[in-house]
């Protein structure tokens, strides 16, 4: 009886592991073994960063090589996504009406150059991309706007002063962005950074040898004990898909930590077989059709529902997933992350039901009604990206195309795509958004009216929906806020149709199995290389 | 001879500037905005200020006319400006990637010429023969092939026979030379064959000109051996037009490799060029302009000392 309790037992764990693996999203990976030290760890990165400066740059070229040479004040777990943890900040507190946080500053902290932190660096890291000085461009500022003031009444504490709550400002700061400098190099140059590499974190910087590669080595004075596990690594510069295959298959390099095609990987897996494990997450990414609003037909609404109604997403996921990394149907927020729709609430949202044939129909009669003649023809302008646009593309030009209209794909270079976005130059375009974490405020920006944001391409103004942004990222309550960001996703995909998205992304990582201490998470920009390490 | 020299050398200077000046003007027709493209092109939500922020930094707010002056002011002093996407001097960007570059094109050459000379020579003079009839196939065959497709079947060559992969990374020649020439041996042997072939054509069809030339066939009627009839009557005098070809190709090589490079994986001249038109990178293309247009105008000038040497009718004309 005893016996066959702890088998009971036994088998119970094992369910447990077995879950808790395949929730990880992880195909193939080993037990877990204890850390080890040692080694350099070679990765893809597929651009080059334009400056090494993070609160000016936008793009994940600049984490991957540059952000293992600093800290944060406080940063999401690389291992346990969406979970805050300190970083510089050992810990924090938040007041009761949740407007002032004081964060008390590890002590000990040592610069790459010798020198002790103090919370002078992070009130002056902080300054630059919240206040940032004439001259300093800082991308995420507007991402700040709630903050008031930022004050560092001793060494070791740093108080930040909102003007209103607001229900995600600490994962706000853990952007992978906001890298901690030194004072007194950003008061002699605040653009120093630009050009220059000297931080806190695990790494020194080592080598840049432009077009090539980005070399860093262990910081030997790190503050974590026994971190990092890696005595450096190296991030190759490789544009092309094929070589960046062919590099990890000859072990090159052993990740690339954005993510790979569906194609890419078979190949890479194929060939590396029990070498190589991969991992899979949901992605902060998607694709957006965005119709014209200003310009005819897609100024009537009618039209412009007809265009998502057309879309069978669900199938379109199953077939586009097979050959892009598109994949997850989903609404304003990640399908999969804390705040996405349940499937039975957004499948009432149009263009977004199970049933294609019925929502072809009224597409249809949408169309008819809105006097917009069979065969009627537009362009779809689209980016010269191979993966996933083109695709995205073709597969939007088929699905109108059942509906009676006949759409011309027109593939632009980026630069005269984005031109033509923002001058409004085009009839119905494809365009993507991708964040570094699931929050509202993050993901719904992109839909507040054109004249608030310049970057949403639909051409609408709508000061309900300005009004709904506004309220839920003030919203403290997680209840009442999903609420009202649930009101602002009907009024925007399918209420008014101003532009809706197709699918959301999958990221795919393969790697080789020795890279251990590393899980995929929904975004390309949180990789964080403390905890990484080589099993041989 | 030095008048020669200094006449050719003179009308370098308002070809390079009406080349500039033309470069200035193209590069802003195109197209797209360099700021849009690094700030936004991402998915990031920045704000319209940040963006009219960059815009003035980087000089894009002034007017066309005060951009070129401030451009041909800088240029006068030797002094290319700084790249618009990195910030970093447009001179040391270019100078990174001409290093491997300059070092593809050398060996190419160096690959071509070694095939094309020998081959050209060896068909003209056993012309309508076996000899002839292959050498016309192995210069056809490399005009047919495109070098990137060679790269690619070169790679999988090493791939699936050797299962190796050429290194991804440049390695300077005087820091590991096995390194760097195991990394730019396969390009320079798939350039250097398309090379060879055009080489080659020219080398032979040249030879049969002059082999017909009655100063020939004094030579012959002379009774010396034939390797000097060759080499020394022959060869020297159908040169003109083989160098020709030679010194355009080099000079193209320099900044036109760029799929192969993409093959490869090569941080060359082309890649840069590439990367340069897609983000608008108005200084460092109006530089990359400027380096290939000084290369060509180079080579030129070089060209006409060269035949200067080799026909002494050319510059006593």
């Amino acid at each position: 009886m005893h016996v066959r309790r702890r088998l009971q037992q036994l088998g119970a764990a094992a369910l447990l592991v077995a879950v808790l693996v395949a929730a990880s999203g992880t195909v193939g990976s080993s037990a877990p073994a204890p850390p080890r030290r040692g080694g350099s760890l070679s990765f893809i990165v597929s651009a080059e960063p334009p400056s090494f400066d993070g609160h000016r740059e936008t793009t994940f070229a600049v984490i991957h090589p540059i952000r293992p040479h600093y800290n944060l004040l406080v940063k999401f777990d690389p291992l346990n996504y969406p979970k805050v943890v300190p970083d510089l900040a050992e810990s924090w507190t938040v007041s009761q009406d949740g407007l002032t946080y004081t964060f008390r500053i590890r002590s000990g902290v040592r610069f790459h150059d010798g020198s002790l932190l103090t919370s002078r660096d992070i009130k002056a890291s902080l300054d630059k991309i919240i206040f940032p000085p004439q001259g300093v461009a800082s991308a995420r500022q507007a991402m700040y706007e709630m903050v008031e003031s930022i004050s560092a009444p001793s060494p070791n504490t740093v108080v930040i002063r909102l003007k209103w709550p607001s229900a995600t400002f600490l994962e706000k700061l853990a952007s992978p962005f906001n890298w901690i400098y030194k004072a007194d190099i950003l008061e002699r140059d605040p653009r120093w950074y630009e050009r220059n590499v000297m931080g806190t974190g695990p790494f020194r910087f080592k080598e840049y040898v432009r077009g090539s590669h980005w070399e860093g080595v262990r910081f030997e004075n790190y503050w974590k004990p026994g971190r990092p596990y890696l005595d450096g690594y190296r991030a190759l510069f490789i544009s092309s898909p094929a070589a960046q295959a062919a590099a990890l298959k000859f072990g090159q390099a052993l990740v690339e930590f954005r993510g790979f095609a569906p194609a890419q990987r078979d190949e890479v897996v194929q060939f590396l077989g029990d070498r190589a494990t991969v991992q899979e997450s949901g992605w902060l990414c998607n694709i957006l059709v965005v119709p014209n609003n200003q310009r005819k037909p897609f100024d009537d609404f009618r039209v412009r529902r007809a265009l998502t109604l057309a879309i069978d997403r669900w199938g379109g996921s199953r077939a586009l997933s097979q050959i892009t990394f598109m994949g997850p149907v989903g609404g304003v927020m990640r399908p999969g992350g804390p705040f996405a729709t349940p499937e039975a609430e957004l499948t009432k949202l149009a263009g977004f039901g199970r049933d294609i044939n019925a929502a072809r129909q009224e597409a249809r009669r949408l169309l008819r009604e809105a006097g917009v003649p069979e065969g009627f023809e537009f362009t779809v302008k689209n980016r010269n990206i191979p993966m996933p646009y083109i695709p995205a593309g073709i597969f939007l030009v088929d699905q109108w195309r059942q509906v009676g209209l006949n759409p011309r794909h027109v593939i632009q270079e980026t630069g005269p795509y984005l031109a033509d976005l923002r001058a409004g130059n085009y009839d119905v375009g494809i365009d993507f958004t991708c964040d570094f974490f699931d929050d509202p405020d993050v993901q719904l920006v992109k839909f507040v009216s054109s004249d608030r944001n310049p970057l949403n391409y639909a051409r609408y103004t709508d000061r309900l929906l300005d009004g709904l942004f506004r309220q839920q990222s003030r919203e403290r309550d997680l209840q009442r806020r999903l609420q009202i960001v649930r009101q602002f996703e009907r009024r925007v995909l399918s209420d008014r149709a101003y532009q809706y998205h197709l699918l959301w992304w999958q990221r795919i990582v393969p790697h080789w199995k020795k890279l251990q201490g590393y899980r995929v998470g929904p975004s390309h920009y949180l990789e964080d290389l403390e905890e990484v390490w080589l099993s041989e | 001879m030095l008048r020669y020299v200094l006449a050719r050398l003179v009308l370098v200077l308002p070809t390079l500037w009406a080349v500039a000046t033309l470069i200035f003007l193209l590069v802003r027709v195109i197209p797209g905005d360099i700021v849009e493209l690094r700030l936004v092109s991402g998915g990031a939500y920045v704000t319209r200020e940040v963006i009219q922020q960059e815009r003035v930094r980087l000089g894009l707010d002034k007017p066309l006319w005060a951009q070129y002056a401030d451009w041909i002011a800088g240029l006068a002093r030797l002094d290319l400006g700084t790249s618009m996407w990195t910030g970093a001097p447009v001179s040391r960007e270019i100078a990174i990637r001409l290093e491997l570059s300059l070092q593809l094109a050398i060996m190419a050459t160096v690959v071509a010429v070694s095939l094309a000379i020998p081959l050209g020579v060896w068909a003209a003079v056993r012309r309508g023969t076996w000899a002839d009839h292959l050498v016309q196939v192995f210069s056809v065959a490399g005009l047919a092939t495109p070098s990137f497709w060679l790269g690619i079947l070169l790679l999988l060559f090493l791939l699936s026979v050797f299962r190796w992969l050429p290194p991804m990374t440049f390695t300077p020649l005087w820091q590991d030379p096995v390194a760097n020439l195991s990394q730019l041996i396969w390009p320079a042997l798939a350039v250097g064959y398309r090379y060879s072939a055009v080489a080659t054509r020219m080398t032979r069809s040249a030879m049969l000109e002059v082999l017909r030339e009655d100063y020939v066939r004094t030579a012959w009627a002379k009774g010396l051996a034939e390797r000097a009839v060759v080499l020394r009557h022959a060869l020297r005098n159908a040169l003109l037009p083989v160098v020709t070809v030679i010194g355009l190709e080099f000079a193209f090589l320099i900044g036109g490799l760029v799929v192969t490079e993409q093959v490869f994986n090569l941080n060359g001249v082309g890649k840069l060029f590439v990367d340069a038109i897609a983000r608008r990178d108005y200084t460092l293309i109006q530089g990359l302009m400027l380096l290939v247009a000084s290369a060509y105008v180079l080579v030129n000038v070089l060209l006409d000392l060269l035949y200067a040497r080799l026909d002494p009718r050319i510059r006593y004309a």
